[in-house]
């Protein structure tokens, strides 16, 4: 309703589209900011993701050596016999 | 304990969301029609709070500049490089909001009889400066040092800015934007004062947004670095951001 | 303090009387500016507001030149080290710079006010004007010498310090240019040297005495190592 009287009113027509680029100048910034912000996270998330194999990775690596080192023995107890 | 800068992000951005919409609801439905300038008046609402809210982050980036000195706290300058960096941005909108109201009203990109806007102009450029001098530094600790030393001389340098440009202009001319000060119709001031919280509370919420992007960075590093062992993270590379540094 | 002052600032101007380079710079190339000018604005004289601006602007840029070259000296033969184990205020080179750049833009005016006077302004100028020209640019001086101090400690430390001083001061600068444009268009009036107005003699004054202040509260922290 209050929007209609504003279309009634005389200098709605000409001059819109500058407030309207105005306001919209506002709201791309804000959103340009955001989407920085959000390729930041994305790195974040990568970064973290790296860590977290780097952290697994690191629990990981010692269990083919003990599986490596029960296996020397395996091969020592089956040697052992024949000399 | 590093101040963790998320909690109350939340409760924040929706403080500032609401704020917003309810001050552009109040712009567009509640303030009357401006008897001079009419529908482009309202370009008014925008560009004014945005204008304070900047000058105000560049007066607060100083005030986080003389801390950084007095104390030697690293964190302080930290502070004020992001809202000088939030004041930089939120001052491109307003010269451009600006060169869009000079347009509408005058048919000139620029109007150098505005006192307000050239004076923002040369504050801005100036603070333009800042991210080259902190890039052309090196040394961490002292880039953040003259960085500080800047911060707190450009602080200085606004209203002495504003005063002159203010004295010359008005010698000649007088005001154009007649309807940006003075005698305003209380619900055109309610809409203002409305439009400026909504500002305020924006570059708060968007200061501690960015406080917490680069504390994250900071501590995901120094994991990296307890992880891997210190081959791990990459050296630090020439920046102009301040190296934050997480115990 | 004054005694460190009155030595520090003895240095320097001898420096410069011994191996003049940066004043006779600045003076040459304020001179080649105002030729610049000529062809520039395609005009046979100013006055008014348009001398009154080719005036400061030439200054303003042959300023920055003097604040390029102000601490460079110091920087590359390690003068700062041995001034930094003294024990005295630190605070006194920063006056003794700034007393001598202002020693330098006295010395450059009294070349390119006449060579302004005798190439590009079109009334002559009588003494009363020129007195209080002389007035008002002093106290231009003053401003240029206390910021243009300030930012070259603040540039002398960075990789491209060229750059920075005058993308730094020129800024900084504006309230002096807009003061001594405004108080020295009147005296240059092609009608006859008019009123000095009062308020940018106080702008100036307001301005120097702000970043005086500032400098000096400030500067200990750019000295530090």
């Amino acid at each position: 309703m209050t929007a209609a009287s504003l279309l009634a009113a005389s200098t709605l027509p000409d001059n819109v589209g500058y407030v309207a680029a105005a306001y919209l100048v506002f709201l791309a910034l804000i959103l340009v900011y955001v989407a920085i912000m959000a390729s930041k996270l994305a790195r974040v998330e990568r970064e973290l993701g790296e860590l977290n194999r780097l952290a697994d990775g690191g629990g990981a690596g010692s269990a083919p050596g003990a599986d490596a080192q029960t296996q020397a023995e395996a091969e020592q107890a089956v040697q052992e016999p024949v000399a | 304990m590093t101040k963790l800068y998320g909690t109350g992000l939340r409760p924040l951005s929706l403080a500032t969301a609401l704020a917003v919409t309810v001050a552009f609801g109040f712009a567009f439905f509640y303030a009357p029609l401006d008897a001079d300038q009419g529908f482009v008046q309202k370009i008014f609402y925008v560009h004014v709070p945005m204008a304070i809210v900047a000058l105000g982050g560049f007066v607060f980036g100083a005030i986080m500049a003389i801390q950084h000195l007095r104390t030697g706290d690293r964190r302080y300058d930290l502070r004020s490089y992001v809202a000088i960096h939030l004041s930089i941005v939120l001052g491109v909108g307003v010269l451009v909001t600006g060169m869009i109201w000079a347009q509408a009203s005058w048919g000139v990109w620029f109007e150098w009889r505005e006192p307000t806007l050239v004076s923002f102009l040369i504050v801005f450029l100036l603070y333009c400066t800042y991210q080259p001098l902190r890039f052309s530094i090196e040394d961490p600790e002292k880039q953040a040092r003259y960085a500080s030393v800047f911060a707190i001389t450009a602080g200085a340098f606004v209203p002495l800015n504003f005063l002159a440009v203010r004295l010359a202009e008005t010698y000649i001319h007088p005001r154009v934007f007649a309807s940006a000060e003075g005698a305003l119709p209380a619900s055109m001031q309610l809409v203002f004062l409305s439009s400026l919280v909504a500002m305020t509370l924006l570059y708060l919420t968007l200061w501690r947004y960015e406080m917490a992007a680069k504390h994250t960075s900071a501590q995901l590093k120094s994991l990296r670095r307890k992880l891997g062992g210190d081959e791990s993270a990459p050296a630090r590379v020439r920046s102009a951001a301040p190296a934050v540094t997480t115990p | 303090m004054f005694s460190t002052v009155a030595t520090l600032l003895r240095k320097e101007l001898r420096l410069e009387l011994r191996t003049p380079q940066t004043v006779p710079a600045m003076a040459l190339f304020s001179v080649t500016t105002f030729v610049v000018f000529h062809f520039a604005l395609q005009a046979r004289s100013v006055e008014g507001d348009l001398a009154a601006g080719v005036l400061c602007v030439t200054i303003l840029f042959a300023a920055i030149l003097g604040v390029n070259r102000l601490f460079v000296a110091d920087h590359e033969e390690g003068g700062f080290d041995g001034f930094l184990l003294a024990p005295v205020d630190r605070t006194a080179l920063l006056v003794a710079k700034a007393l001598s750049l202002l020693a330098f833009l006295v010395l450059l005016e009294l070349v390119a006010v006449p060579a302004f006077i005798l190439l590009l302004l079109e009334p002559g100028l009588g003494v009363s004007a020129l007195a209080r020209l002389a007035l008002v640019l002093f106290l231009v001086d003053i401003g240029i010498a206390v910021l243009g101090t300030l930012v070259a400690a603040l540039a002398i430390q960075t990789r491209t310090r060229d750059l920075i001083v005058p993308i730094v001061a020129l800024p900084l600068l504006i309230p002096v240019v807009i003061a001594a444009a405004r108080g020295t268009a009147p005296l240059l009036a092609a009608a006859g040297a008019g009123a000095l107005p009062g308020r940018w003699l106080a702008l100036l004054g307001l301005y120097d005495l702000v970043f005086g202040l500032l400098a000096y509260a400030v500067f200990d922290f750019l000295l530090e190592e």
